[in-house]
């Protein structure tokens, strides 16, 4: 069976100056929540639009369970469901009647009743666009997407700037389309989301994928499931971060403004080697803390830079 | 093999109530509904679109409204009194204004527009005008006075004449001003409604959001344009309904040739439209090509005042616009009722300019 999603050495150069894509690869199964994880400009959206058929790759092919968008687009649309970042949708118009808009443009949509029930927005329905919230407006976006019963749902990053309760209420959404036999593809640059809801993801830099593998695996090749982070009184150096890697079960050693982060396998080891090494030196410690490893620890170790930085 | 037959067959979630089947046309129907609530609800369009043209109509109507002439406003200077008592005994006495002055004040009020005419007794029996030829009224109020002040003095016509007073519906400025009103309406709602929202939707990215889905593109150009057909209709209707009912207009054409030419016209512009929108990505850029597009012909095109002022060697060119075909296509319609064919030139103009504008647009059009 084809796969889901499938491209081969996508290109995407702007003016034949900017290289947004940079030879990329993926192939998402179907039934599978994949997320493209990377900072802003990493090439995120331009790589979702040119799977969505809404931008032409520069080179590169594209599959949607095996078709290319050359051959039967219509159809092809049928399947997807697609929200987009920020599309604003007309203000004027009603919560039921955006939804009734875009169903009409389908051979065999969904009620929107159940749609809106569903997305959390029977009360809404009567209410103008222009008067939802941001979550509402951002659960409308997706029951555009998901009244045609797609097969495929883009998404792309469909929480930023939203509260907590409406990311919340977001992720049970997508997850509960998962569970129904839906494949996801979608972009975010929110560590946590994409630990949560993706099966599989793909971190993607200077449009390329740095790392690609579920977000447990991800962890587990930084080389240590647990970070211990900490300052001491007294300058470090390039030296003393070497002495610190040398402290046993240590993966990998980083500095970040005044405080350095080990990689650790094994805390209960590293720690009391840690506390006498810095009896050693004559300096005390400031801070010590010790933390699961997250996908923020392993873009960072990948690139040297936070994933939020600009 | 289709490509729907090849289409794995994904289990998706069980639908409670039975799906749904849309026809061929469900897209250009709901395309156009949401297009005619969007635009009812808008009260900036129901403004511009219908109250701007009336209300435009009523203040130039009332501007220009065809009033009996004024009386001719004199200033007297004759301490003797002898040219008040000769104009107030001429047959024409009603059309005048007389003030009697001093020689200064007469000449200050003048030489302020508050008189048309100085008449003063030369002090031997004869009068002295002063007045401007220049001014049209001060030209007349000569003219009138002396012949007032001539008959009272006994001089008689030669020859008998009478005179008839015609201010007739068709011929006045208000007649001529709505027909141009229809066109530049027709103008700026289909530059405005079609342009102006194409970018906008585009600029909000709901352009690519609608061809993310199946609908067909050209359905949803048609249900934009149908829209401005819809809106056509009662703009065209309000405004000579209007004009019929305060300004007694007369209508000679016939409904059916008027709203073809109307629709026509409304088509010419959305064509424009479509094409001045087809590349813009901001809605600051589409707002001064509309108006650069819109400019040569709120000038040129006989809206408020007729082109013939300007150069015989230019008219061509004028009438080449679309602007003008539509206004003079409705004039004629209107005003003389024109039979629709023999307008054939004017036609050809605006379906010129709509479907080459169209195709172009098509062959243009950017949806992301």
């Amino acid at each position: 069976m084809a796969a889901a999603i499938q491209c081969r050495d996508l290109r995407k150069t702007y003016d034949s100056k900017v290289e947004a894509v940079r030879g990329l690869n993926l192939e998402i199964q179907a039934g599978e929540c994949f997320g493209l994880l990377g900072p802003n400009g990493a090439g995120k959206t331009t790589t979702i639009e040119i799977l969505e058929g809404l931008l032409a790759p520069t080179s590169g092919e594209v599959f949607i369970f095996g078709h290319t968008w050359h051959e039967n687009e219509r159809e092809m649309r049928e399947w997807l469901g697609i929200s987009l970042q920020e599309t604003r949708l007309s203000e004027k118009l009603s919560v039921r009647e955006t939804i009734e808009l875009f169903a009409s443009f389908y051979r065999e949509p969904r009620s929107s009743d159940e749609v809106l029930e569903e997305l959390q927005l029977t009360e809404k329905a009567d209410a103008w666009v222009g008067k939802l919230s941001g979550g509402q407006r951002q659960r409308l976006a997706v029951a555009t997407a998901l009244v045609c019963n797609p097969k495929i749902l883009f998404l792309d990053e469909p929480t930023t700037g939203l509260d907590p309760q409406s990311r919340r209420q977001l992720w049970d959404i997508i997850r509960q389309f998962q569970q129904d036999g839906g494949t996801v593809l979608l972009t975010t640059h929110y560590m946590d989301e994409a630990e949560r809801l993706c099966d599989r993801l793909a971190i993607v830099d200077h449009g390329q994928i740095i790392a690609e593998g579920s977000p447990a695996d991800l962890i587990e090749r930084l080389g240590g499931h647990h970070v211990v982070e900490f300052s001491t009184s007294g300058n470090s150096d390039g030296a003393s971060l070497q002495a610190w890697r040398g402290l046993p079960s240590v993966e990998s050693v980083r500095e970040d403004s005044g405080v350095i982060a080990l990689n650790v396998k094994e805390p209960h080891l590293t720690i009391p080697a840690l506390l006498e090494a810095v009896g050693q030196r004559g300096s005390e410690l400031q801070h010590l803390t010790t933390r699961q490893a997250s996908l923020e620890d392993v873009f960072v170790r990948l690139t040297g830079r936070h994933l939020r930085d600009e | 093999m289709t490509v729907a037959q090849q289409t794995p067959a994904i289990t998706t979630r069980s639908t409670a109530t039975p799906p749904r089947r849309n026809g061929r046309w469900s897209g250009y129907w709901h395309l156009l509904m949401a297009r005619m609530l969007e635009l009812k609800r808008e009260p900036e369009v129901v403004f511009w679109v219908f109250a701007f043209p009336l209300l435009l109509a009523v203040g130039l109507g009332i501007a220009f409204r065809n009033k009996p002439a004024d009386a001719v406003s004199v200033a007297i200077v004759d301490p003797a009194g002898n040219l008040q008592v000769m104009l107030a005994n001429s047959p024409q006495h009603d059309l005048f204004r007389p003030h009697v002055l001093p020689q200064q004040e007469a000449e200050t009020g003048f030489r302020l527009g508050k008189y048309d005419l100085v008449v003063a007794s030369d002090g031997k029996g004869g009068f002295a005008y002063r007045y401007d030829p220049a001014r049209p009224e001060s030209v007349l109020a000569k003219t009138e006075v002396n012949d007032a002040l001539q008959a009272a003095a006994g001089r008689k016509d030669a020859v008998a004449t009478t005179a008839t007073a015609s201010s007739e519906p068709g011929s006045r400025y208000i007649d001529f001003l709505i027909p141009g009103l229809l066109g530049m309406n027709l103008m700026n709602s289909g530059m405005w409604g079609i342009g102006f929202a194409l970018v906008d939707m585009r600029q909000r990215k709901l352009l690519k959001r609608f061809i993310g889905t199946p609908m067909r593109r050209g359905d949803f150009l048609l249900a934009i344009m149908t829209s401005r057909l819809v809106l056509m209709v009662l703009e065209v209707g309000l405004l000579l309904v209007f004009g019929i009912l305060l300004f007694h207009m007369r209508v000679l054409g016939s409904l059916a040739a008027i709203a073809l030419i109307a629709g026509l016209g409304s088509l010419t512009f959305g064509g424009i439209g479509l094409l001045t929108a087809s590349r813009a990505q901001k809605i600051e850029s589409i707002s001064g090509l509309i108006n650069l597009v819109m400019m040569p012909m709120w000038i040129f095109s006989g809206v408020f005042f007729s082109y013939e002022r300007f150069p015989a060697v230019i008219h061509p060119l004028i009438k080449a616009l679309p602007l003008t075909a539509l206004n003079d296509a409705l004039r004629a319609c209107i005003l003389e009722g024109t039979p629709i064919l023999h307008q054939w030139p004017r036609l050809l103009v605006m379906i010129l300019w709509g479907g080459i504008s169209f195709v172009l647009a098509l062959k243009w059009f950017r949806w992301t």
